[in-house]
């Protein structure tokens, strides 16, 4: 189901106006912090009323300020975790996840009840109450509200952000299963990279309450004119590799459209396909193939861009079979090199350098976004 | 009962017939309203907050003789109740316990207010947008989370009520068996010579349904709390 949205609204000393159109899947509303990633979903809620607005889900419109019509929230059947989870403190696990279906008057759904319950690992905290759960039970029976409403759309604005690192680790799979094992649409607030590059199939970037770029997640990330917008120690781009073979030596090696990659052992069988994110930061250039090298993975490319701003470095984009790789580099190496569109040049990436957290399990419907790019 | 005499009887179960009839019917009004002031701007707020304040601030004396000239006999309210619904104040119990109800009112919003204020809106959103009307999200997450308010509001009310003395006096009188209280009997005992025992013994059956009362709303407030903080 597609998701339009288009919103206008101003605010003491802010302007929001944005307008986009996302497939299905996960859609990430990245931006910084004061970007209008938040206002934005309150309006497509419909927790706030906007100036102007337009939403659709499917065909399903939801409010139209042409038309005058604006519906309340709880008859947009969006489902919404919040960043603080707001758990009902006073009812227990299993009455929060049926919440939806007694205010509503609608038939629970047992079957559906059991698979989110199963899919999100809270089987054994249905008896209990919310105080007595930690930060990431709770965030988790969030999802599992918001899921058991049977919305027709899933807003989750920064659910991660109030947890450590550690909670985040344990939520991510949960989040990569629901992608994978639901066709409800979600769109994604965060201004958390990795996280985007991990769950997101399609990205909106938002900047000073403006849209800045909606495009398929790996066309995004790797552009180097929006690497200013994403941070430039962020950035980086997202490839799909799949698992050709586990070495002894603790290695794993996968089949990326660039070439042969190592790293460090992941946990995906041979035959899987992983996301893997690559920091611009960790990638290095060379215009021959280098010799007597550590680096394990040497991936040859064909420059498609340079873009450098006011700073002494310089965003290299090189295409590497059909993928896009950002490299990080000073002004005076690329001018060393002699880079320009058309170069070939080799990128090196340290196995090392690629984080466990920033690899993830790879969903079908980032297949299909893939085909289409 | 031995303990009490007959007409000592009456007082009590009077009083007691009052003050629960006063508590019953102010305190869904109090939430009302209480919600109104702690969630609404609308013009004459502070009007409202004023009208509702009015009964701590005057002179229960006072508050007595205003509810005579508004719901006396031949009063232009008490007139229409009497006429339309049959329903008097003037002189029988059921003034005493508009009286004790009007007295308590402002404690009542008061303790709800408090409560209300301390509910998460965020909480309300949540529940709208999980598909529930506007008043399904008040019974089902404004009311439980603010039930704690409410106890301590309806035995504030309750309290107020069975003591209440100067504007139930003044309004319907001194009467027993239709408006003679708890603390217009004691009144009334201390005035007659040799009626030390009987003032004495209500003395002791007003300290006795206050503790009993207090007791069990706190109990009632911590099991409340309790569930509301989900321990």
């Amino acid at each position: 189901m597609n998701l339009s949205v288009s919103i206008q609204h101003r605010f003491a000393g802010f302007t929001l106006d944005a307008s986009f159109e996302t497939p299905n899947g996960v859609t990430a509303l990245f931006g910084s912090s004061g970007s209008g990633k938040t206002t934005l979903v309150n309006a497509i809620a419909g927790l706030l009323r906007p100036d102007q607005a337009r939403v659709q889900i499917g065909d399903r419109l939801l409010c139209d300020s042409d038309q005058g019509l604006c519906l309340p929230p709880h008859k947009r059947r969006i489902g919404y975790v919040f960043q603080e989870g707001r758990l009902f403190p006073h009812l227990t696990v299993r009455q929060n996840l049926r919440y939806g279906s007694w205010v509503s008057g609608r038939q629970r759904d047992q079957a559906g009840e059991t698979r989110v319950v199963d899919m999100l690992g809270i089987g054994d905290l249905l008896d209990r109450r919310p105080g007595a759960l930690s930060g990431g039970e709770k965030q988790r029976v969030a999802i599992g509200r918001a899921l058991l409403s049977q919305p027709l759309l899933l807003l989750m604005d920064e659910p991660l952000a109030a947890l450590d690192e550690a909670r985040k680790a344990e939520i991510l799979p949960y989040l990569e299963r629901l992608r994978d094992e639901t066709d409800i649409p979600i769109l994604y607030v965060s201004h958390s990279v990795a996280e985007v590059a991990r769950l997101a199939t399609t990205v909106v970037l938002l900047g000073k309450g403006k849209m800045l770029k909606c495009g398929p997640t790996a066309q995004v990330m790797s552009d180097p004119a929006l690497a200013p917008a994403i941070g430039l120690r962020e950035a980086g781009s997202v490839l799909t590799a799949t698992v050709t073979a586990h070495h002894a030596d603790g290695l794993t090696e996968l089949a990326a459209a660039g070439g042969q990659v190592f790293l460090p052992r992941i946990g995906v069988p041979a035959g899987g396909t992983v996301r893997l994110r690559i920091h611009a930061n960790d990638v290095m250039l060379s215009l021959g193939r280098p010799g007597r090298i550590s680096a394990l993975n040497v991936l040859p490319g064909k420059v498609t861009s340079i873009r450098s701003g006011g700073g002494p470095g310089a965003m290299v984009q090189l295409k590497a079979g059909h993928d896009q790789i950002l490299a990080r580099v000073t002004k005076r190496s690329a001018t060393l090199l002699g880079l320009e569109p058309g170069s070939e040049v080799f990128a090196i990436i340290k196995s090392v350098s690629v984080a466990q957290a920033d690899i993830g399990a790879r969903n079908q419907s980032m297949a299909k976004s893939d085909t289409t790019t | 009962m031995d303990f009490l005499s007959p007409e000592e009887w009456t007082a009590v179960a009077l009083s007691l017939r009052v003050a629960i009839w006063a508590t019953l019917v102010a305190l869904p009004l109090a939430i009302w309203v209480a919600f109104l002031l702690a969630r609404r701007d609308f013009w004459g707020k502070q009007l409202l907050n004023g009208i509702v304040h009015l009964p701590l601030i005057l002179p229960p004396v006072v508050t007595g003789y205003l509810l005579l000239l508004t719901f006396g006999r031949r009063a232009p309210v008490g007139a229409w109740l009497a006429d339309t619904l049959g329903l008097v104040f003037a002189f029988r119990w059921t003034g005493a316990a508009l009286a004790a109800g009007i007295m308590g009112f402002p404690l009542m919003v008061r303790a709800i207010r408090l409560a209300l204020e301390t509910v998460d809106p965020k909480l309300e959103q949540a529940a709208a947008t999980l598909g529930a009307p506007r008043i399904w999200v008040f019974l089902t997450v404004t009311l439980p989370l603010i039930l704690p308010g409410i106890i301590a509001g309806a035995i504030l009310g309750f309290a107020k009520a069975m003591g209440e003395f100067g504007a139930t006096i003044t309004f319907v009188s001194n009467i027993p068996g239709q408006t003679q209280t708890l603390p217009s009997a004691i009144y009334a005992f201390l005035q007659v010579p040799g009626g030390e025992a009987s003032a004495l013994r209500l003395v002791a059956v007003s300290v006795v349904i206050a503790m009993a009362a207090l007791i069990g709303s706190e109990t009632l407030a911590r099991r409340a709390t309790k569930r509301v903080m989900g321990a």
